[in-house]
């Protein structure tokens, strides 16, 4: 992911002079075509990242359309009150990107695990907050929300992330896609998860459970349309997102779940535990201890599927 | 504006913008007024003669900027921008009021002329600023950005970040004035955080420094001319202040950080100013 942002930012960058690079001292060699191209608008700003988003704010006043890059603790909670006030209450149209979010960085200890940043980012009024769930979609992101007049969080993972989409799709800040059809049950991803959530719909497939399968890129604005049709259709509605289960997607969906009229499917969350991950190890390792993985979410969603028939099929006595 | 105003004159104007943050303090139960009162003479110096702006142009891109970064000294500011011509004086009346724009800090730019940037949150003007400056670079533009902090706000590590990447970019036509008036919110500014040498340390982070008299209005406007000042640097003015500046019981008496003055108190400044009642 973040070699097709470093790509699209220099295809962009190159063709709109209002693009400003500005980096926390990382991506070593990443960004060097960019710099060829437009050395006066790629800034290290060094290891100072509350001055890096509050320069990226003064530059969107002024008309140029800054776009922040470093590891997403860095560029999220580390420097949040300049996200807040200088960015996010002047309405300045800052591109704030977190690389190697969620459990990306597993192997690197709690300092650089990400599991609160869309949390505390889709607090924030006039925010825009995106996870990609692959390359394309990113790209797409990426264009669409300089397109925006206002700040825009981007999530995205490291390298090697599996494709979710064969050709482009229509793509649309605030608007899930559907990755494939189903009818039996409905599995959101967001982010790197969606992958994951496309061989959970497989296995499901497997087992005779027809899964449908929505890329929910943009955490904030909900796609109400997409969630209205989804939960009163699908008896069961699991969400997976590399996030904690306090206040990511599946805490935005809750949220709105709770304000709704008539009948609605249940929602199942699939997040990391609200714990710090003391024993390190691989992007899988951190998967499997939190459950998120396609096995897990089949299984979990498979079982509750069930109950749910059983309990449909049992004839209520007391009435 | 048209000819340049005299010394007298920015006197007399800074003394008529005292009297009217003391008048306003009272009304409308403003806080702050010891830091507002302390930094009046450089925004004197700063908007009636230094920077290159039309307040009927108030969004021009090759204005030149200011930033509040001590963004409690609004009061001040609000004052200054409607003598300044950027709205009516008779907005002013709104201060205070439920539904005003005129909050204890300077609001977004969007909502007020003449603002450049939110602030009351400290350390956030300076890397804005920077940010400003910048811009002016990458599209060839020549405005100058001028950043006035004050010395509790010297206590924000993002003061210190934002004076590394300005010495590091050359950004020569960003200058800073400190009003030094020795006092944060609860203590003495040298005893809350160490800020002693301040002077050699901006000339440590690689800015031009100079020190200077922030009361002596031709001397701020003498330097703040000289931007950029040939040193191809960043340029930082310690301006040494008294808090409380003008009215002899608030000075230097940090109680006025916090307190209203009584409508006794009221006339007895605005008779010391020389402003009629």
């Amino acid at each position: 992911m973040r070699n097709a942002f470093a790509d699209e930012i220099t295809k962009l960058g190159t063709a709109d002079h209002r693009i400003v690079l500005l980096t926390g001292d990382i991506g070593n060699k990443l960004f060097d075509k960019f710099k060829d191209r437009a050395e006066s608008r790629f800034f290290n700003c060094g290891v100072a990242e509350a001055n890096m988003m509050g320069v990226a704010a003064g530059m969107a006043l002024c008309g140029l359309r800054p776009v922040v890059y470093t590891i997403t603790p860095f560029t999220t909670t580390r420097c949040f009150e300049q996200i807040r006030v200088d960015v996010c209450y002047h309405k300045a149209p800052v591109i704030i990107v977190g690389t190697g979010s969620g459990l990306s960085y597993a192997d690197l200890g709690p300092t650089h695990h990400s599991c609160e940043d869309m949390a505390i980012l889709r607090t924030l009024p006039e925010m825009t907050v995106v996870a990609p769930g692959d390359s394309i979609e990113l790209r797409l992101a990426l264009r669409q929300a300089f397109t925006l007049d206002g700040p825009v969080y981007m999530r995205i993972g490291k390298k090697g992330e599996p494709a979710i989409h064969q050709k482009e799709p229509d793509f649309r800040i605030g608007r899930s896609i559907t990755i494939q059809a189903g009818t039996d049950v409905c599995l959101i991803g967001t982010g790197v998860m969606s992958a994951v959530v496309v061989k959970a719909a497989k296995t499901l497939g497997e087992c005779g459970v027809s899964a449908r399968v929505e890329s929910f890129h943009t955490v904030k604005p909900l796609d109400q349309v997409t969630l209205t049709e989804i939960f009163s259709k699908y008896p069961v509605v699991a969400v997976a997102e590399e996030h904690g289960r306090i206040g990511g997607l599946a805490g935005a969906i809750s949220e709105w779940l709770a304000a709704q009229d008539g009948p609605c499917a249940k929602l199942l969350a699939f997040g990391t535990d609200d714990a710090f991950m003391h024993e390190v190890g691989s992007q899988e390792y951190a998967r499997r201890k939190f459950g998120l993985t396609a096995e897990n979410i089949a299984e979990q969603v498979h079982a509750r599927l069930l109950s749910v028939l059983n309990k449909r099929a049992v004839p209520n006595v007391a009435s | 504006m048209g000819e340049l105003l005299n010394a007298d004159e920015l006197n007399k104007i800074a003394r008529t913008i005292r009297a009217r943050i003391v008048e306003n303090a009272h009304k409308t139960n403003t806080p702050h007024l010891g830091s507002c009162l302390s930094c009046v003479d450089i925004l004197v110096a700063v908007y009636f003669h230094v920077l290159r702006i039309d307040p009927t142009q108030a969004r021009d891109p090759d204005r030149d900027r200011f930033i509040l970064s001590k963004g409690h000294g609004a009061a001040a500011l609000f004052q200054v921008l409607a003598l300044r011509g950027f709205y009516p004086e008779s907005m002013l009346e709104t201060y205070g009021q439920d539904g005003s724009l005129f909050a204890e800090h300077p609001p977004a730019p969007a909502y007020l002329p003449g603002i450049e940037a939110a602030t009351g949150s400290l350390g956030h003007g300076l890397p804005m600023g920077l940010g400003m400056a910048l811009s002016a670079r990458i599209e060839g533009r020549s405005y100058n950005v001028i950043a006035l902090l004050s010395d509790g706000e010297c206590n924000e590590g993002s003061i210190w970040e934002s004076a590394m990447m300005t010495a590091s970019q050359k950004v020569e036509r960003l200058a800073i004035v400190v009003d030094f008036n020795k006092w944060q919110a609860t203590g003495r500014s040298e005893e809350v955080l160490a800020i002693s040498p301040l002077v050699d340390k901006w000339r440590a982070f690689g800015w031009s420094t100079c020190e200077a008299d922030g009361h002596d209005i031709a001397s701020l406007v003498r330097l703040l001319s000289k931007v950029p000042d040939g040193s191809g640097k960043p340029v930082a003015i310690v301006a040494h202040t008294v808090k409380g500046k003008g009215v002899s019981f608030m000075e230097d008496d940090n109680n006025w950080h916090y307190r209203i003055p009584t409508a006794d108190e009221v006339v007895a400044a605005k008779k010391e100013l020389g402003v009629a009642a």
